[in-house]
């Protein structure tokens, strides 16, 4: 048992973070230091230099442009990523439906997408939830029709994130409607500039765009676009939900929420005192870094387990990865909330500041502060709501 | 990074699970606390045969060479059986002073007696005054003709009632406070002028108050350096700390499986409790603080070998910060859980409670740990 990184793995990680700290354009760190989120140019500009490198897909397959790395080398390379910061590769092409469509896909099907994964010609969406079907995914109602070498697919996903790029969109319709619930679903990759598609925005709370709901009304899709057999959909949807958990836990992203916090703490006076100077603020932001620390070494154990488990078969620390990483995700945001105090109030969209010639009022760092605090209460509900997971747990380690 | 015990670990802790499984039942433990010093000599004989005893210790001294690994898979499972005998005491607080401050004669002394089970120690750190600061040493020691006289007053000194000898610290220069001029003196049970108050703490073990009234020692009591013990004292007590984590994981451990069974055995309203999706969930909590634990667990065992004091502090604190509200919260939803039942002594569940309640406040609480990683600028730092 050693738990310190080898030789070998510290090596590589100084050249990632030798790499991330020349590769990537000063501008899209900025605006990922200042907490907004890259834009659709920076994310592809960003892809293609990491597909330069050999390394946008670094877990997938060899064959595929994968990189062969370790586990462990992948966590390394992701945390780099995230502590710089850089834009994590777009998940919905590279951690969801690229491997689904290595594993289950067709021949055409790898050979046709995969490739424009990797440098991001084609930006994904992820199709799964619907107005009526949230944590409960399996009862969605988007159908499919079989119409000679076609479906036709009508219904409604909601909260497609950033669909308004996407040139395609991975979706979960029911194609077998007298199946019992998770039987009768099939998998679809559908061109969103087919005819029947519409998208409409979703504002969030912090006032920004980042989700929307896709309308589709007769919509074709030919058949060689189903992965995988009919009506066994639900399969490949849960095979995608669980790579998610590996990633899921965000460590290096909170690291680096940290490292921001303590250095716009130590610009803060607050009675007098640097904010970063008194000790119970200290002590709140090293009881964060304690559950932080405590969910890396988590992430680590499942990481190292996973060699050695059987496919599909979970490891029950996994679970626990989801629930931690977004009480942490959100314990930061609170925590810079709390920094920056009453010049959080100020409403800045970043478009309004972006088009005017006039200061910003409070400190230039501020306006993003609040909406990026409300926007990450997002983190306990996507993705299987944390009372899912509990459910989850209970159920399947607990055996309640 | 391999997460993987070695053979010998993994021999290690098959052994060591079995004696506890064997051997420490609820009823046997009962049993052991009526005896005398309150835990059993056969179990310590055992734990010598096993070569426990001498586990930490160089092979050259007569140990068997184990690390903080190996002494965390001991505690591990002695925390699930709650172990009552003076291992903590003898092997890991006296033990480790021995070993990162006694020179080879000491060593040779004792640490063959220790090995095998004939000698158990304890390790008088702290005073009425000085709750968790080590450095804060009253207890003065002034050279005189021979070696040393010393006078003072330890307190909480774990299974100090029972051992042959106690390491003290001692003052041999310098203020209550001042972080210079600490030795540390061994003083056996029966030296004149040493009074020791024995008692029985909140979990079921013993600890001792002692009075050093003109104690005299020959110069071979004095364990290494006369004015700059404290780094070793320090040392000591976050390879303590580790070993305490390691241990309130094992007992983490079986406090869940208990309240699981009771979950699933328990009925109400014509069903199991565990059917209740409000107690399933805390369930799920309780299962996310023993995961969590046992991580920081891991990591302090990792890291309380450390060379860097400070980056072995920094660990270890946070471990023991962890382990602290894990225990409070692990140890309520436990009782809770329960019900009635888990408030009485005649059930298991209370004295692991108890148990992990104490854990916390030896050797520093979750604030103390949490003031001592804040002063070192946390976990997370400017990357290089």
């Amino acid at each position: 048992m050693d738990l310190r990184f080898t030789d070998d793995e510290l090596a590589f990680r100084d050249e990632v973070r030798a790499f991330c700290r020349t590769a990537l354009p000063a501008g899209i760190r900025d605006k990922l230091v200042a907490g907004g989120s890259p834009s659709k140019d920076d994310m592809v500009r960003w892809t293609r230099i990491l597909a330069d490198r050999g390394w946008a897909v670094p877990h997938w397959p060899v064959e595929h442009g994968g990189t062969g790395w370790s586990p462990i080398k992948q966590y390394i390379f992701t945390e780099e990523l995230a502590q710089t910061p850089a834009p994590a590769p777009l998940a919905f092409g590279v951690n969801m439906v690229g491997p689904v469509i290595y594993t289950f896909g067709s021949e055409a099907q790898k050979r046709r997408f995969l490739p424009r994964i990797v440098r991001l010609d084609d930006w994904w969406c992820q199709g799964f939830s619907e107005p009526g079907a949230g944590s409960d995914l399996a009862s969605l109602r988007t159908r499919a029709v079989r119409d000679g070498e076609f479906y036709v697919v009508n219904g409604q996903k909601t909260w497609t994130t950033l669909a308004q790029h996407a040139d395609w969109i991975f979706c979960l319709v029911r194609t077998d409607p007298a199946a019992k619930k998770q039987a009768g679903i099939s998998f679809l990759l559908i061109d969103m500039r087919s005819p029947g598609i519409t998208v409409r925005p979703i504002q969030t709370i912090d006032g920004g765009h980042e989700v929307n709901e896709v309308f589709l009304d007769e919509v074709r899709v030919p058949v060689e676009n189903r992965v995988g057999e009919e009506n066994r959909g639900w399969d490949y949807a849960k095979f995608l939900l669980g790579n998610e958990r590996v990633t899921i836990a965000r460590v290096g992203v909170s690291k680096e929420r940290i490292r921001r916090i303590k250095a716009l703490a130590a610009q803060q006076s607050v009675g007098g005192v640097r904010l970063l100077d008194r000790q119970d603020f200290r002590e709140k932001l090293a009881a964060v870094e304690v559950e932080l620390k405590a969910l890396e070494m988590t992430q680590l154990r499942v990481l190292a387990n996973e060699a050695k488990r059987e496919t599909g078969k979970q490891d029950p620390a996994s679970s626990i990865l989801k629930i931690k990483g977004s009480e942490i995700q959100q314990a930061t945001s609170e925590l810079l909330l709390e920094v920056v105090g009453p010049y959080a109030l100020p409403y800045q969209p970043r478009e309004e500041l972006d088009g005017r010639n006039e200061p910003p009022i409070g400190p230039d760092w501020a306006s993003t502060i609040a909406p990026s605090y409300f926007n990450l209460r997002k983190v306990s509900i996507y993705g299987g709501s944390n009372e899912i997971q509990r459910s989850i747990i209970a159920k399947a380690i607990l055996g309640l | 990074m391999d997460f993987d015990p070695s053979d010998e670990q993994r021999l290690l802790k098959e052994s060591v699970d079995r004696l506890v499984a064997d051997h420490y039942g609820f009823d046997d433990r009962r049993r052991y606390q009526a005896g005398p010093g309150g835990f059993s000599e056969a179990m310590w004989a055992r734990y010598a045969e096993l070569g426990l005893l001498g586990l930490p210790f160089a092979e050259a001294d007569g140990g068997f060479g184990g690390g903080p690994v190996e002494t965390a898979i001991v505690m591990e499972a002695f925390g699930r059986g709650l172990v009552l005998e003076p291992y903590l005491a003898t092997v890991v607080l006296a033990g480790g002073l021995l070993r990162h401050a006694a020179d080879a004669g000491q060593k040779a002394g004792l640490v063959p007696e220790i090995a095998a089970g004939r000698l158990r120690l304890a390790f008088g750190y702290a005073e009425p005054q000085s709750r968790y600061d080590l450095f804060d040493v009253e207890t003065r020691a002034e050279r005189v003709e021979g070696g040393w006289r010393i006078s003072g007053r330890k307190g909480l000194v774990l299974h100090g009632d029972s051992a042959d000898a106690v390491i003290v610290t001692a003052r041999t220069a310098g203020d209550r406070r001042d972080r210079a001029g600490i030795g540390l003196f061994l003083v056996r049970a029966d030296a004149p002028g040493l009074t020791r108050q024995g008692y029985p703490t909140q979990d079921g073990l013993r600890a001792a108050e002692l009075v050093l009234d003109g104690v005299r020692v020959g110069g071979e009591a004095l364990i290494g350096d006369p004015g700059g013990a404290l780094p070793v004292v320090e040392r000591v007590a976050d390879e303590a700390v580790a070993a305490l984590c390691a241990e309130a994981v094992g007992c983490f451990d079986e406090m869940n499986a208990i309240t699981l069974d009771y979950l699933k055995t328990r009925q109400q309203f014509g069903t199991t409790i565990g059917s209740f999706q409000v107690l399933q969930h805390r369930a799920v909590d309780m299962f996310v603080e023993l995961e969590q634990s046992r991580s920081m667990a891991l990591y302090a065992g990792m890291m309380a070998d450390d060379e860097d004091p400070q980056e072995r502090a920094r660990a270890v604190s946070a471990a023991k910060v962890q382990i602290g509200k894990s225990a409070r919260a692990i140890g309520r939803e436990a009782i809770q859980l329960h019900g009635g039942v888990g408030m009485t002594m005649e059930h298991r569940i209370g004295h692991y409670f108890k148990r992990v309640t104490m854990l916390d406040l030896l050797l520093g609480d979750v604030g103390h740990h949490l003031a001592r990683l804040a002063a070192l600028d946390g976990l997370v730092r400017e990357q290089a």
